[in-house]
């Protein structure tokens, strides 16, 4: 249902999009992951139209970017980053002027109107200003008005950028909903564990697409051990870590630090001995499943990059 | 193009407009605030003028004279110095803006028949007023002449104003300033439209939706023509109403051509807005481009007749111009519309532009 080509988009000298290419099947949620600044926003919008590519082609439900021109807004449904509903209308005068332009009328119109509200659980609050809602409500109301017209394709960009985890949770419900009703999602998070609801998944740094798979797939591609170590003074430990012989990569993970060894005897032995040097308190580091941030800092380091952002 | 996706634009438009304090404070109080203040400070009648009266005649046909001065209403006796050498002393004290001079012999010359000649000096440092006061003060000696019997010399111009008789400015700026509020409140209301949608970043769903360009602006454009129409009813109603300024014409040529006028000013706000995607910013490009040209260029203020070579071709282009001529017609003189179909011309021309390059100046990519 979404297909790209060798896509790619600069801006003046800054390539912010080098040659991606991917296909999405119908119903299918493709999730779009990577720091900020990474070319998700920019590939999202040259593929809903709002961008022209600088190069490579595109397919949206079967029509082609270049020359589809209009139609192709009526197969798609997009939500950008940033909230863009009108505050000043009501939440039933921002469905009906979405209706409007999308063509949606008649019975159509009222039964869509009363899933919108009932989906995103604003049904006793149409006459309230859109300004008035919390950011939650805001961002299933903008899905809704995105869907009205029951779009073949739906295209969500960071949508669940500064929700809280419970409405975080609840609009990943949706896309599912939507996803099994047999429309086709691609959505771009920064958050890598909402890469977990995703059917596949597709990394993103600098421009270019770095991997692509199922998000166990790629977990379980990663064969380096991972240890993780619970330190007062994390920060420092990370510091003593980095750079010794056989360690791969050490980042902080909230209060604990993740280390990524060659090999797992090596590593701990390497772990103790710095600790000790540094004179910090080390406990045994345990094993842990590799988890997608650790997939995903290990590609960007094999890329020769520092993760951005 | 698709009415109900214009439609959809043109309602959501209206229903921001109306919970925009700031829209409808410029759409509602700023015009009438303006033609109230503008009808009272902008005056180019003088009555009242202060003036020293030097009498060295002291006869009955000297005061007579003087008389009439005062009872024309026009001119207010603030001196009468006994020695002509202190009249100047009044006119450079600010004290008077003229004196008239009656040297002695007046009574004397009048009664042989013949050319009895009194002397009226004038502040020339303001122009305009001098030579107001000039205009009454010779009106006034014409018709002492006429009362007195002399004998009229050979050739008279017996004069009449036609269209604004009494030749009161408010007659003429009132209608004149119709069409300068609305350059301005047109240009300006629009010019906030599509900068707010970047700014708020409405823009960007709108873009990826099927709504097409022409769509966006002219939905957008409906509803401040609503207003603008309105405004016009409501300047004019006060004008008549309230100002006392007579209206001839036809109501439906007048809002024909307010419609046209309106079309190509909420035009231009639109590619202003379009082009610069900055509120604050288009305002004020949207202010400099209407106010100046439809103030000073129009023949608003200043006749376009009287302007330099280059000034009058200028004027061409601005279309205020046109408007202030429609409606001074229509307001004073009752044209048909036969008549004004030059001004609906250029005014149709400027419609088309302003439209056409706010649809053009519309991108909906997003950058």
């Amino acid at each position: 249902m979404i297909e790209a080509e060798a896509l790619s988009k600069s801006f003046g000298k800054f390539l912010a999009v080098d040659q991606v290419s991917f296909a999405v099947d119908r119903g299918e949620i493709f999730g779009f992951l990577g720091p900020n600044g990474a070319g998700k926003t920019t590939t999202i919008k040259m593929l809903t139209g709002l961008l022209q590519p600088s190069s490579g082609r595109g397919r949206v439900a079967g029509l082609d970017l270049a020359t589809a021109g209009v139609a192709i807004r009526h197969q798609l449904g997009y939500m950008s980053q940033r909230f863009s509903l009108y505050p000043d209308l009501t939440v039933a005068e921002n469905i009906s002027l979405f209706a409007g332009l999308y063509g949606v009328t008649g019975t159509r119109l009222a039964e869509r109107r009363a899933w919108v509200l009932e989906m995103a659980g604003l049904t006793d609050k149409g006459n309230r200003l859109t300004a008035e809602l919390s950011l939650g409500w805001k961002q299933r109301l903008a899905l809704g008005c995105a869907v009205l017209h029951e779009p073949s394709v739906l295209f969500l960009d960071e949508p669940t950028s500064g929700v809280d985890p419970l409405s975080r949770r609840q609009f990943w419900a949706l896309i599912n909903q939507l996803s099994s009703g047999g429309t086709t999602v691609m959505v771009s998070t920064h958050f890598l564990e909402e890469a977990e609801y995703c059917h596949r998944v597709a990394l993103m740094n600098r421009g270019r697409l770095i991997a692509l798979d199922r998000p166990g797939a790629l977990r379980a591609a990663m064969r380096e051990p991972i240890l993780t170590l619970a330190s007062d003074n994390a920060p420092r430990a990370v510091a003593a870590v980095r750079g010794q012989a056989g360690i791969l990569d050490v980042s902080l993970f909230g209060r604990a630090v993740h280390v990524v060894v060659r090999e797992e005897a090596e590593g701990r032995r390497v772990i103790a001995a710095a600790l000790a040097a540094a004179g910090l308190a080390s406990g045994v580091p345990e094993r842990v499943a590799a988890s997608l941030e650790d997939v995903f800092v290990a590609l960007v380091r094999r890329e020769g990059g520092a993760v951005a952002g | 193009m698709n009415l109900s996706r214009l439609g959809a634009m043109a309602r959501k438009e209206w229903i921001q407009l109306r919970r925009d304090p700031r829209s409808m404070v410029l759409a509602f109080v700023l015009p009438l605030f303006m033609v109230v203040f503008f009808s009272y400070a902008i005056s180019w009648d003088l009555d009242n003028i202060p003036v020293g009266v030097v009498d060295e005649d002291r006869t009955p046909e000297s005061r007579a004279l003087v008389e009439r001065f005062t009872a024309s209403g026009y001119f207010r006796i603030v001196a009468t110095p006994e020695r002509p050498g202190d009249a100047e002393q009044l006119l450079i004290g600010g004290g008077a803006q003229a004196v008239l001079h009656i040297p002695p012999g007046f009574a004397r010359e009048l009664s042989r028949g013949r050319r009895a000649a009194v002397q009226f000096l004038l502040d020339g440092s303001d122009a305009n007023s001098a030579t107001v006061a000039l205009t009454y003060a010779d009106a006034l000696a014409a018709g002492f002449t006429t009362a007195a019997h002399v004998p009229a010399p050979p050739l008279t111009v017996s004069s009449r104003v036609w269209y604004n008789e009494t030749l009161r400015s408010r007659n003429m700026i009132v209608p004149g300033l119709i069409a300068v509020i609305m350059s301005i409140i047109a240009a300006m209301l629009t010019a906030l439209t599509i900068a707010r949608e970047w700014e708020r970043g409405t823009m960007e769903q709108l873009a990826a939706t099927p709504v097409g360009r022409a769509e966006v602006v002219l939905g957008k454009l409906v509803p401040y023509l609503l207003i603008g129409l309105l405004d016009v009813a409501m300047v004019a109603a006060v004008g008549v109403a309230v100002l006392g300024v007579p209206f001839r014409g036809n109501l439906v040529v007048l809002f024909g051509l307010t419609t046209l006028f309106l079309l190509g000013a909420l035009g231009l706000g639109i590619f202003i807005s379009a082009t610069i995607k900055s509120q604050v910013l288009a305002t004020q490009v949207a202010m400099v481009v209407t106010y100046l040209p439809a103030l000073l260029l129009s023949g608003f203020m200043f006749a376009i007749a009287n302007m330099p070579p280059a000034l009058r071709a200028a004027t061409w282009l601005v279309p205020a111009r046109y408007f202030v001529s429609v409606t001074r017609s229509l307001f004073l003189k009752g044209t048909g519309p036969l008549e004004l179909w030059p001004q609906a011309l250029a005014m149709a021309v400027f419609a088309s532009a302003g439209i056409g390059l706010a649809i053009r100046a519309f991108r909906k990519e997003i950058g």
